[in-house]
């Protein structure tokens, strides 16, 4: 690959991963948001593609393959499946108006890139320069988990946050070790098929998915 | 020996899936009672390897057992066989529509535990940590009522996040040992090569990593599932993830803190397990001072103890043999009184404290136990849980770590008023109506609880070969192996 070209494709589908999350945090609809997912995963996909194509290691081109089926069409479909039969409670009304959400998710992207400054060791390459990136979706899912209200866009929070993770690792060390990576996916699906479980269980019982409900156990 | 490490995972893998299956309904209540004596047994032999020096490891190194993962085996098989065998009884488990279900996720649970402590990566500890999340997730929500489906949902969500934090302090440490021109993640090659890894990846990756485990480990202030999830859960289920799933988690932390301790010294982790455990003492203290249900307290009381074994983590090598004991003695002691709250439950229908009077009167078959068992949680001599407290606050004062320890003690004794006050308030008085006639039936097997309390009283006397294990295992962290 030419040299100038790795940087930038590097640079462009980091900015695609940053894009769909802020999109996500601006988007209320359940099934935006799971689209904006599925989109995120196979842009995480390309993105591990042009680091094992630079770096010729064949079994980081396995990893792309697998991100693109667990993250790009398995995890958005089970997701999917079920929002689809419930689209008339599936907008979101979150605890932070739009405003404030972006704006916070800017500022958690500043304090991303001032905390991944002080560890030198991630500076060695250039994916490494775009670490934070992964760090601010980490953030950024966090801010869904604690802002959204219905059982169903947390789990997109959590997804989103696992992408960060998965983003981090593959800039700064070139992904984990392939076995390590399939555990990883293996655990995320059977976790999300959980929740998924619950919350339908959880619309039968109560009628919606607000987690608001859960206040019967308290001291 | 090689063999042993095996066992614990692929037989109760194949009793899980047995379990599923339509012939084997009759026996499949049995399930669990096998699985966690197969691992009970696989721990005993590998820790009979370890103290003959072996380290036996399979797979390529991935599966290992020093004299710390064969003992925290033992703990998992033998905690693991109290509570399944206590709740064998006729009406405290889960028996009901969903059994299937229940006897095939009891044994994957075992395993999960089972690999998290052999596996020597900290990636595959991850996965399997992440599997017992999986694992008893319906366990939790087995009853389906609406209390226990928001546990569950409260547990999935909290534990998976916690854990995914713990990924990301793993990747950064990898990150780290890539950089070092190793990429590994041996947790032997990590803390006893002497890698020239980045200090500050492995001080943010360690961080993150005990943050992660430590939400598992129930320390405070993440704590927020613990009291839902193991009240809501069936009873041998809460004393398993009350037992052993807790100091599993705190296996993870240690093994992490000997990667930080080697590249940045103990003052980091030391700093944040003393909060830690602090915090989770004076939530503990606060929340049992006026508690209303007792599965709840249980629940707190594990609080508790995880919160003092954290400081004895955060003292260091000197308090690490007292920290082994005390996950043996707690373990055991906190599975037999889940067990018998379950059978208190099922023979009284409440769980409020307040609507269980007079036990000792009405049910002494299930009184004298639930007494003497709390003793031995309070911490009254026979009972180890004595002895590891008593050598963590000896081993605090003797490192320097007074106030920490004094904070500690002050904490304790508050806990201690209020556990005895509640202990009190629903096994002695005088019943509402008169007794026709004292029931004595202990509600179900009664020999695994009495196993259970008299390992605990006597475990903390036989130097040999109880101590040279513990001796041994604390050496594996202290950095020689």
């Amino acid at each position: 690959m030419v040299e100038t070209v790795y940087p930038q494709l590097i640079g462009l589908f980091a900015g695609g991963l940053l894009l769909t999350s802020v999109l996500m945090v601006w988007r209320h609809s359940l099934l935006a948001s799971i689209r904006l997912l599925a989109t995120q995963g196979i842009i995480l996909a390309a993105l591990v593609a042009t680091i094992g194509m630079h770096e010729g290691e064949a079994e980081l081109l396995v990893v792309s393959g697998l991100v693109l089926v667990v993250k790009g069409v398995a995890l958005p479909w089970v997701l999917a499946r079920q929002s689809r039969a419930t689209t008339h409670m599936a907008d979101e009304s979150p605890r932070l108006n739009p405003t404030a959400a972006l704006l916070a998710v800017a500022l958690l992207t500043i304090l991303s890139y001032a905390v991944s400054s002080r560890l030198a060791g991630l500076n060695a390459s250039i994916p490494a320069h775009a670490a934070p990136i992964g760090l601010a979706m980490v953030l950024v899912g966090f801010l869904l988990l604690v802002t959204r209200r219905r059982a169903r866009s947390q789990l997109v929070g959590f997804l989103l946050l696992d992408n960060g993770i998965a983003t981090i690792a593959f800039l700064t060390s070139g992904g984990v070790p392939l076995l390590l990576e399939l555990g990883v996916s293996l655990d995320v699906l059977l976790v999300v098929l959980i929740l998924y479980a619950f919350a339908g269980r959880m619309s039968n019982k109560f009628g919606n998915t607000d987690i608001d409900q859960l206040r019967e156990l308290h001291d | 020996m090689a063999f042993a490490l095996w066992t614990p995972l692929i037989i109760p893998a194949f009793l899980a899936g047995l379990s599923l299956t339509n012939g084997f309904s009759r026996f499949r209540r049995f399930s669990g009672v096998t699985a966690s004596a197969v691992v009970l047994l696989s721990g005993l032999l590998l820790v009979t390897a370890a103290l003959q020096d072996q380290v036996p490891s399979s797979a390529g190194g991935v599966l290992r057992a020093d004299a710390l993962s064969a003992y925290m085996l033992t703990v998992v098989g033998a905690v693991g066989l109290v509570s399944t065998w206590g709740g064998l009884g006729a009406n405290t488990a889960g028996h009901g529509k969903y059994a299937g279900s229940y006897d095939a996720l009891v044994p994957v649970f075992l395993a999960a535990m089972s690999m998290a402590v052999l596996a020597d990566n900290i990636g595959l500890m991850w996965a399997s940590v992440e599997a017992t999340t999986i694992a008893t997730a319906f366990l939790v929500g087995h009853h389906r009522t609406r209390k226990s489906l928001e546990a569950a949902w409260k547990y999935v969500i909290l534990g998976s996040v916690g854990v995914a934090i713990a990924l990301l302090g793993i990747v950064l440490i990898y990150a780290a040992s890539r950089g070092a021109g190793e990429p590994t993640l041996s947790w032997l090659s990590l803390s006893q090569t002497n890698l020239p890894l980045d200090p500050a990846l492995i001080k943010a990756g360690g961080a993150l990593a005990v943050l992660g485990f430590a939400t598992k480990a129930g320390l405070a202030p993440m704590h927020s599932w613990l009291p839902d999830a193991h009240s809501q859960a069936p009873a041998p289920v809460s004393g398993l993830m009350s037992g052993v799933l807790l100091s599993v988690a705190l296996y993870a932390i240690l093994r992490i803190q000997s990667i930080t301790d080697a590249v940045i010294g103990p003052e980091f982790l030391r700093t944040m397990l003393s909060i830690g455990g602090l915090l989770s003492l004076a939530v503990a203290a606060s929340l049992l001072i006026r508690q209303r249900d007792y599965k709840r307290m249980l629940a707190y009381s594990s609080i508790e103890h995880m919160g003092l074994m954290a400081i004895g983590a955060a003292i260091g090598p000197a308090a690490m043999p007292a920290v082994l004991l005390y996950i043996l003695g707690h373990g055991l002691t906190k599975a037999t009184l889940f067990v018998i709250s379950g059978r208190i439950l099922a023979v009284e229908g409440t769980p409020v404290i307040a609507d269980v009077r007079a036990l000792l009167v009405r049910q002494p078959g299930l009184a004298i136990p639930w007494l003497i068992a709390m003793a031995a949680l309070l911490g009254f001599p026979p009972s180890s849980i004595f002895f590891s407290e008593v050598g963590i606050i000896m081993a605090g004062w003797a490192a320097g770590m007074g106030t920490v320890v004094a904070a500690a003690l002050v904490l304790l004794l508050v806990i201690f008023a209020a556990l005895t006050r509640l202990t009190i308030a629903m096994t002695f008085g005088s019943p509402p109506s008169p007794v026709a006639r004292p029931s004595y039936s202990p509600h179900g097997p009664l020999l695994p609880l009495v196993l259970a309390l008299g390992t605990t009283a006597t475990v903390a006397f036989i130097g040999e070969p109880v101590g040279a294990l513990l001796i041994r295992a604390a050496a594996v962290l202290g950095g020689a192996s």
